[in-house]
């Protein structure tokens, strides 16, 4: 099954691992795969977005503009940063946690989740909200957004995958010591429905 | 058949093991990093890799051991070649036994770089082949291919893979073990010894080996012509997939020719590809290498054909080439409608350019420099370097007054001191960077009695380029230790008149050394010691007390991206904090406290 999907997040969110894991996941059900991401000056506190597409032999690696399945944004701006990729029945995922970039702080630049999230409603696809930093708590750990945002996808049949697929990739290709907190994290995600329905999430 | 995701530096790595490497040298910068890497991680142990303390040093350790017969690979980015360039322009004439790939990997955008400088011209200057692998996959195989080049012909071959092909990843088959041969081991010969009348004769040599690799090219599977039409595309590396891809979606004639070998040219493959057309669109990253050959060839053979690209405007002359610029070009090209851009009304968002991370001891180092000299009320004037501190530029630090590239920090204040002497002259330069271009302008300064101070920002790493081992860091990339090469050491071994070492988290001693370095008068330095956030553990992480009158003054002073305003309040996102424990010393009223994880 043919899915382009982009990921959008700030250095340091795990953007690049979330998008490893969806095209390992990919390659396990026989698909062939490509990915673009952007790394190296990204450090910290830069954007980074990471393209995703199945089934893409003959492709670019990079998704064109308006031919985006699926958004799945680690922050607020930074899904509405790359709206344009999306395609007109493309599907959103985000996390509404902001992480105001220092030069907006700086500049006094007003940042307001609210607005974000009136413009991604306003919009007539389907949006799906979720309290990252709460799930997170959730899942006992501040460092596993990634994973838990791509528990909810699968609940949400953002993606073409399993529950079961998603673990088996998790186990393959993380260190030993992350599996178990990321198994809670994918778990936390796939049930998130059980601690903050849509609108609690806002 | 096994199936791997990899990226596509972890392919290149991967291809090369696979095609026997040996040797493997380098020096990090972005793109190519990975390369190296994955070669040290994946191998069985049998190769040898190292991180050079510049590019030079690596391509001609590289070219050592291919000397002896064995295969060998030196990395580096497009920048790192003009390091390198003394001893590639002197080995291409010299040539090698084993096969030696030089990659460099070009930074179109360009997104981490200080050019865009295309390594093609480097080929075409020093007459050596040059491949330009268009996917993950190909790069896979194409590794080994210029590996067998190399010892078909005895000359270092180029490997010039860009940005969308080192950090895309795809599916790619790992195939079993190319067969190569034994090392013969280095042969004592007159040959490898550049003296002037050799050199005239091997330049002629190379000169007829270019007719002969320009053969082969036009016969390589690399280089393909697809469909047919009295129109022609020509796509080059990593601007071949989305060419192909949206003549899919299209139902025009064309005929696409695939250049990923631009030099020497193909240009038996390409008279064969221009045979009856009327106009062809070339497109490439970067410089119009492969227009020009064309443009050239159509003189040679008298043929009226219009190519089109960058010099006709066709298509931009710089930057990195997205699906949509592609799209755009061939669209016009064909006089198709261009289909309408999901026009989806923005909203307006703040930017978010990278910056120095939260605790980064780089910002307290800056700061204390600034803060001394304010107090002294000092004129100066801060040359930067290449290195994460080169983000020391922004706002509200401002502190890099020039870049140019590596180890000018401190040769460029040489020469504005030798202009204006009426302010102080502060550079600022990396543990790296000290120990791959630094030295040799320190000696400069010291021996030529110039009056300027070095600070060193010695964070125990080369952290720019995800934290690979040099001199002062006491690993290697065997995983060896090795005896550390103190920075003070070498500093005083150049005769530098003045050495304080500072810990730039502890605020007053940090201000207290940069005043006495630069009231020394001749070549003074700091060094500022204190790791990577990156490879520590925070201790402390920082909280705003009850008192805070929310003047704002950290936030404004250093940019800490752990810290926001919140309802007019600066507030500490305690997941960001590394406790550094700067703030705490920029705040008037003791309103920030620090406590223990």
């Amino acid at each position: 099954m043919k899915v382009d999907c982009l990921l959008a997040g700030v250095g340091g969110q795990g953007t690049v691992l979330a998008s490893k894991i969806i095209a390992q996941t990919a390659m396990n059900s026989q698909s062939f795969v490509r990915t673009s991401e952007t790394i190296g000056m990204a450090q910290r506190g830069g954007c980074v977005v990471s393209h995703v597409r199945t089934d893409a032999k003959h492709c670019s690696s990079a998704i064109p503009k308006g031919m985006a399945d699926l958004i799945i944004g680690f922050e607020p701006a930074e899904v509405v940063r790359n709206m344009e990729f999306l395609k007109p029945k493309g599907r959103i995922l985000v996390n509404i946690n902001p992480i105001i970039p220092v030069t907006a702080s700086l500049e006094e630049v007003s940042y307001k989740v609210e607005d974000i999230v009136k413009f991604l409603r306003d919009i007539r696809n389907q949006v799906v909200f979720v309290d990252g930093r709460k799930l997170c708590q959730i899942a006992g750990s501040p460092k596993v957004l990634n994973v838990i945002m791509l528990g909810v996808a699968i609940k949400e049949q953002l993606l073409p995958f399993s529950k079961e697929e998603m673990l088996h990739t998790i186990q393959e290709i993380l260190p030993q010591k992350l599996i178990e907190q990321n198994k809670t994290a994918l778990e936390v995600g796939y049930c998130f429905e059980k601690y903050h329905h849509d609108k609690e999430a806002l | 058949m096994k199936i791997k995701l990899l990226m596509g530096n972890e392919a290149i790595a991967q291809g090369a093991i696979r095609a026997g490497v040996k040797v493997v040298s380098g020096y990090p910068g972005t793109p190519s990093t990975e390369v190296l890497e994955a070669i040290a991680r994946d191998n069985k142990k049998d190769i040898y890799v190292e991180w050079s303390v510049n590019e030079k040093v690596a391509l001609e350790v590289a070219a050592g051991a291919a000397y002896t017969g064995a295969r060998s690979l030196v990395t580096m980015k497009q920048v790192g070649l003009n390091v390198a360039s003394d001893p590639l322009m002197s080995l291409a004439y010299i040539g090698v036994k084993g096969g030696m790939v030089i990659l460099v990997a070009d930074d179109p955008g360009p997104i981490s770089s200080q050019t865009e400088q295309d390594t093609r011209h480097f080929a075409r200057f020093a007459h050596l082949p040059i491949f330009d692998p268009s996917t993950p996959e190909e790069a896979y195989d194409m590794i080994g291919e210029a590996f067998a080049l190399s010892e078909k012909f005895s000359t270092p071959v180029l490997f010039r893979p860009t940005t969308q092909v080192c950090h895309a990843c795809a599916s790619v088959e790992i195939k079993e073990a190319i067969e190569i041969k034994e090392i013969e081991g280095f042969i004592k010969d007159p040959k490898w010894v550049i003296f002037p009348k050799l050199s005239y004769q091997n330049h002629i040599k190379i000169i007829e080996n270019e007719t002969k690799i320009s053969e082969d090219f036009s016969k390589s599977i690399y280089n393909q012509i697809i469909g047919a039409g009295t129109k022609g595309i020509v796509a080059c590396g990593a601007s071949f997939l989305p060419a192909a891809e949206i003549l899919e979606y299209l139902p025009n004639d064309v005929r696409l020719m695939k250049i990923s070998t631009p030099h020497p040219f193909p240009e038996k493959l390409a008279f064969e590809f221009l045979k009856n057309l009327d106009e062809v669109l070339v497109i490439e990253e970067l410089d119009p290498v492969v227009e020009e050959n064309l443009l050239r060839m159509c003189g040679k053979m008298g043929l009226k054909i219009h190519i089109k690209g960058k010099l006709t405007g066709d298509l931009p002359i710089a930057g990195k080439y997205s699906y949509e610029i592609v799209r755009t070009a061939i669209y016009r090209f064909l006089g198709e409608k261009l289909p309408l851009d999901n026009q989806a009304e923005l909203l307006q968002i703040p930017i978010r350019p990278p910056v120095l991370c939260a605790g980064c001891p780089h910002r307290a180092s800056f700061y204390s420099v600034k803060m001394a000299m304010k107090k002294a009320k000092q004129r100066a004037v801060f040359t930067g370097d290449i290195g994460c501190y080169t983000l020391g530029n922004a706002k509200p630090l401002d502190m890099v007054d020039t870049c140019l590239c590596m180890g000018a920090g401190i040769t460029i204040a040489q020469g504005l001191q030798r202009v204006e002497d009426d302010s102080k002259k502060i550079a600022f330069i990396g543990d790296s960077t000290f120990f791959h271009t630094g030295i040799s302008g320190i000696l400069n300064a010291v021996y030529n009695e110039t009056d300027i101070t070095v600070i060193i920002l010695d964070n125990s790493t080369t952290a720019m380029t995800g934290h690979q081992p040099h001199p002062g860091t006491g690993k290697t990339m065997m995983g060896n230790l090795a005896e550390k090469i103190s920075i003070e050491n070498v500093l005083r071994g150049c005769g530098v008149g003045f050495i304080k070492k500072s810990n730039p988290l502890n605020y007053e001693d940090a201000m207290d050394a940069v005043t006495q370095a630069v009231n020394y008068k001749g070549v003074s330095a700091v060094i500022f010691e204190s790791p990577c956030i990156a490879v520590i553990k925070p201790k402390t992480i920082s909280h705003i007390k009850e008192n805070c009158i929310g003047c704002k003054k950290c936030l404004k002073e250093i940019g800490c991206p752990a810290m926001s305003i919140k309802e007019r309040k600066v507030s500490i996102q305690p997941h960001l904090c590394y406790g550094c424990g700067l703030c705490r010393n920029i705040c008037p009223v003791n309103a920030i406290g620090g406590e223990k994880e």
